[in-house]
């Protein structure tokens, strides 16, 4: 077996309004909606709507040799169905021919897997409601943790939850001479089969595809396929992660993106003997070749691979521990107001925005961040959190 | 008596404290039927009619008058070698300096034959604005011989005062009201400095908004001390506040309202505001403001864990500012160096008590308040707990505060700075 498994996360988070100091105790609604509406509609039009129907076409060119898996986060379902019925409409076309895979992650794109066991829990449950609803029953098979953060007692967890299978970044430091190429499984429970993103190839297509400073640019379908063929023939999977925005919006239309896909698959049928699968087959069919011992965290974000975009300076982790610190009391709370708010500012969005890497990757931080600076998003993220507290506090001396 | 007064900004249109305290002064000036002949660089015509305004922008130089150009070939070296260029990286900066050591050849001529526009602001050209507008004062003092003494309004403003005494021979006042040793500590920018120096030389006399200014007018800038007198500021309106608007937090508040600069002590602020929650968790601190530390305090408060009851506002302005000290419990100015600082007096209108730094000028005419040097953050943090906690002396502050506040008045301030011109003038008889 030969086969490429694509993948793509789908997601927006709920951006705050800017909020003032004296806005705490008065106003409880955080939320820019105009900002989130416009971003919404903005992207289904240059991407999650033409990008849709591409895929839907070549699915039923292809009867189903083609297929796709999708991580669609549950900030961005319950943003569909208040802004772009549409969208959610041509997702569930697509979910219903049977060849488009669903994933599972947290319901708000949290980062709780690295905070508390029982938020996590918490949030991926609520998920794979979300999920079950609104996609006529359907049940994930398999796990993708926010940004594909995994670490072995991350996947563990997972594991305990029932899942198969966990994506994750391929990351050179947890690898080593390895190939990502392999299934492997989870260091502290091998009955997690743990897929690794091939991030040369993927950011090919993500990154790199419009850049024509990049040597290999123009990127051509034939030029793809070599490649593929030029990998060890013993390896099965080549695993392409990618954000779902790199069509149509990181890589607007004009650079032939959609062209590239639109040809992909002729290409590999026609000049490879690789097929197409989804997470899901990929772990049924292929035995895990070796643990992957990964102790500390790791994602599929800026050039360390790890969680610095989102912790690690005092601000990040000033925001985020004065969050979580919340999690007792939030469980005794019913108020289904106070736990929206509660889920939607985990969002990890909030934290990356804080981030002040500015010299390597701080261009890709800009451009994501509707700030100005680090220090902007940090005041406005405190002064909502401040307001929070006051709720929480009032709703739990109740 | 008639005086010519020089400042560089007037209500509405104001950036600081100077343009308010030059309308208070003049206010108190009527109250003693003394005439001003008040000069700004740019007039927007909705001032208040108080005094006899020239607009700089309106003045034409003559170019016939031979004096001008000796003065303008000072001016022009003070130009060319100071660069006071606020806000440029070095790229932009050198692109100006090139621009002005180079291509300026020409505006010897230009000056003498037409009007300037000034902007009147702090902008890149502010010292090619201030030479222009010492030209001006030449200009006006040759013009008119209608005034009887010169009075320049901080540095801005004192190459004009210094070029209309050499036009006149009238003796000239400057009044400081901030030096450069306050803006920026001691890494002085040398050509403002100099000018300063220059104008405190050149002058009769030199009136300072405090003792602290006085001392260092004498000890940095070498004037002897009889030749400087103390003026303190007063304020314009002493009436007592009563705000609508209610804070929506159950805690107290404490803040710090002004720029987030070095001359200001921000960082004591926040690591008193450390030390008091460590003790009551039930106070928020505000930092109210914008300028250049604004992102190291917030790195700073991150640091110490106390970003949930720490805020901050950015610059507030209008009706946000009255609303601030409405709803604080504490007003706290840790001024590293505070000529003397109007802020305070505004918080203790509003009924707030105060905490400020041994080291302002407003130390010295505010009883009714605490006063700790700026860098005794314990001390600070102890004020703050005890104005909080034990309402008798926070109580005790805002009620004779407000009386010490009725007694600043700028007609005293008037009444003062008279005598001191008829000194100077019966010296000169």
């Amino acid at each position: 077996m030969r086969t490429v498994c694509f993948y793509f996360q789908v997601h927006q988070p709920y951006r705050l309004k800017p909020y003032r100091f004296f806005d705490i105790g008065e106003d409880h609604y955080y939320w820019n909606d105009y900002l989130n509406r416009n971003v919404i509609q903005k992207v289904a039009q240059k991407c999650y709507l033409p990008m849709n129907s591409l895929l839907l076409e070549l699915i039923q060119r292809y009867d189903g040799r083609f297929k796709v898996a999708f991580s669609i986060s549950g900030t961005f379902l319950d943003q569909m169905e208040a802004y772009a019925p549409d969208v959610l409409e041509s997702f569930q076309r697509l979910v219903a021919t049977g060849h488009v895979e669903l994933l599972n992650e947290t319901y708000s794109h949290s980062l709780a897997a690295l905070k508390s066991k029982d938020e996590f829990f918490a949030l991926v449950h609520k998920h794979q409601d979300q999920i079950k609803a609104l996609f006529n029953g359907y049940s994930p098979k398999v796990f993708r943790n926010t940004e594909l953060i995994y670490s072995d007692d991350i996947g563990a967890m997972v594991a305990e939850l029932g899942y198969q299978g966990m994506l994750t970044e391929g990351a050179k430091h947890i690898l080593g001479w390895k190939s990502p190429n392999y299934v492997y499984s989870n260091a502290k429970n091998p009955n997690l089969k743990v897929l690794l993103k091939n991030f040369r190839l993927s950011d090919d297509i993500a990154f790199r595809f419009g850049d024509n400073s990049w040597g290999d640019y123009p990127l051509t379908t034939d030029k793809f396929v070599n490649w593929l063929n030029a990998l060890p023939k013993e390896e099965p999977v080549v695993n392409l992660f990618m954000d779902y925005e790199t069509f149509g919006e990181h890589q607007w239309a004009e650079t032939g993106i959609f062209d590239f896909m639109r040809h992909l698959p002729e290409a590999i049928f026609s000049q490879s003997n690789f097929t197409f699968s989804t997470p899901s087959e990929v772990v049924a069919a292929l035995s895990p070749v070796s643990h992957i011992h990964v102790p500390t965290p790791i994602s599929w974000a800026d050039e360390e691979r790890d969680l610095t975009a989102w912790l690690g300076n005092d601000m990040q982790d000033e925001a985020f521990d004065r969050l979580y610190e919340l999690e007792k009391k939030i469980r005794k709370i019913k108020d289904p107001e106070l736990l929206r708010d509660w889920g939607y500012l985990q969002t990890s969005d909030h934290f990356y925005y804080i981030c002040t890497k500015f010299f390597s990757d701080g261009s890709v931080h800009e451009y994501f961040s509707p700030y100005d600076t680090p220090y902007d998003a940090f005041i406005n993220y405190m002064n909502v959190l401040s307001d929070f507290i006051l709720r929480v506090e009032a709703a739990s001396t109740k | 008596m008639k005086v010519l007064m020089f400042g560089w900004e007037f209500p509405p249109h104001i950036s600081g404290g100077l343009g308010t305290a030059c309308y208070g002064l003049i206010q108190g000036m009527n109250v003693h039927q003394q005439e001003v002949i008040f000069v700004v660089p740019k007039l927007w015509g909705d001032e208040e009619p108080v005094a006899d305004f020239v607009n700089a922008s309106g003045v034409t130089i003559d170019y016939r008058e031979k004096r001008f150009k000796k003065l303008w070939k000072n001016l022009t070296y003070l130009e060319v070698n100071s660069f006071l260029v606020p806000y440029l990286g070095p790229k932009a900066f050198k692109k100006f300096t090139d621009y002005a050591i180079h291509d300026r050849t020409d505006v010897d001529e230009s000056i003498f034959s037409t009007k300037y526009q000034f902007s009147g602001k702090y902008g890149k050209n502010l010292m090619e604005e201030v030479s222009r507008y010492a030209l001006v004062g030449a200009q006006i003092a040759r013009d008119r011989n209608d005034f009887d003494i010169i009075h320049a309004h901080d540095w801005l403003a004192y190459p004009a005062g210094i070029a209309a005494k050499e036009m006149s021979g009238k003796p000239l006042v400057v009044h400081v009201h901030a030096t450069e040793y306050d803006r920026s500590g001691e890494s002085v920018n040398f050509p403002v400095f100099e000018i300063e120096r220059a104008g405190m030389h050149a002058a009769d006399h030199v009136v300072a908004v405090s003792q602290l200014t006085k001392n260092i007018c004498v000890r940095k800038y070498g004037i002897p001390p009889e030749k400087v007198t103390v003026l303190h500021n007063a304020v314009l309106d002493a009436s007592i506040i009563k705000s609508s608007f209610q804070k929506k937090v159950p805690e107290k508040i404490v803040t710090f309202l002004g720029r987030i600069t070095y001359q200001k002590g921000p960082e004591y602020f926040v690591e008193a505001a450390k030390k008091v929650i460590e003790r009551d968790p039930n106070v928020r601190f505000v930092m109210a403001g914008s300028g250049d530390l604004l992102n190291k305090m917030v790195d700073r408060v991150a640091e110490l864990r106390m970003g949930t009851k720490f805020h901050f506002t950015g610059f507030l302005k209008g009706d946000d500012v009255d609303h601030m000290y409405a709803i604080s419990d504490v007003y706290v100015m840790p001024s590293v160096s505070e000529p003397f600082g109007i802020a305070p007096l505004e918080a203790v209108r509003h009924n707030t008590p105060v905490i400020i730094s041994k080291q302002s000028g407003v130390a010295e005419v505010l009883h009714n308040a605490i006063k700790i040097d700026f860098w005794d953050v314990d001390a600070m943090a102890d004020a703050i707990f005890g104005l909080l906690h034990y309402q008798g002396i926070a109580r005790m502050f805002t009620e004779l505060g407000a009386d010490e506040l009725k007694k600043l008045k700028w007609e005293h301030v008037a009444a003062k700075l008279v005598t001191v011109y008829e000194k100077i003038l019966a010296q000169r008889a």
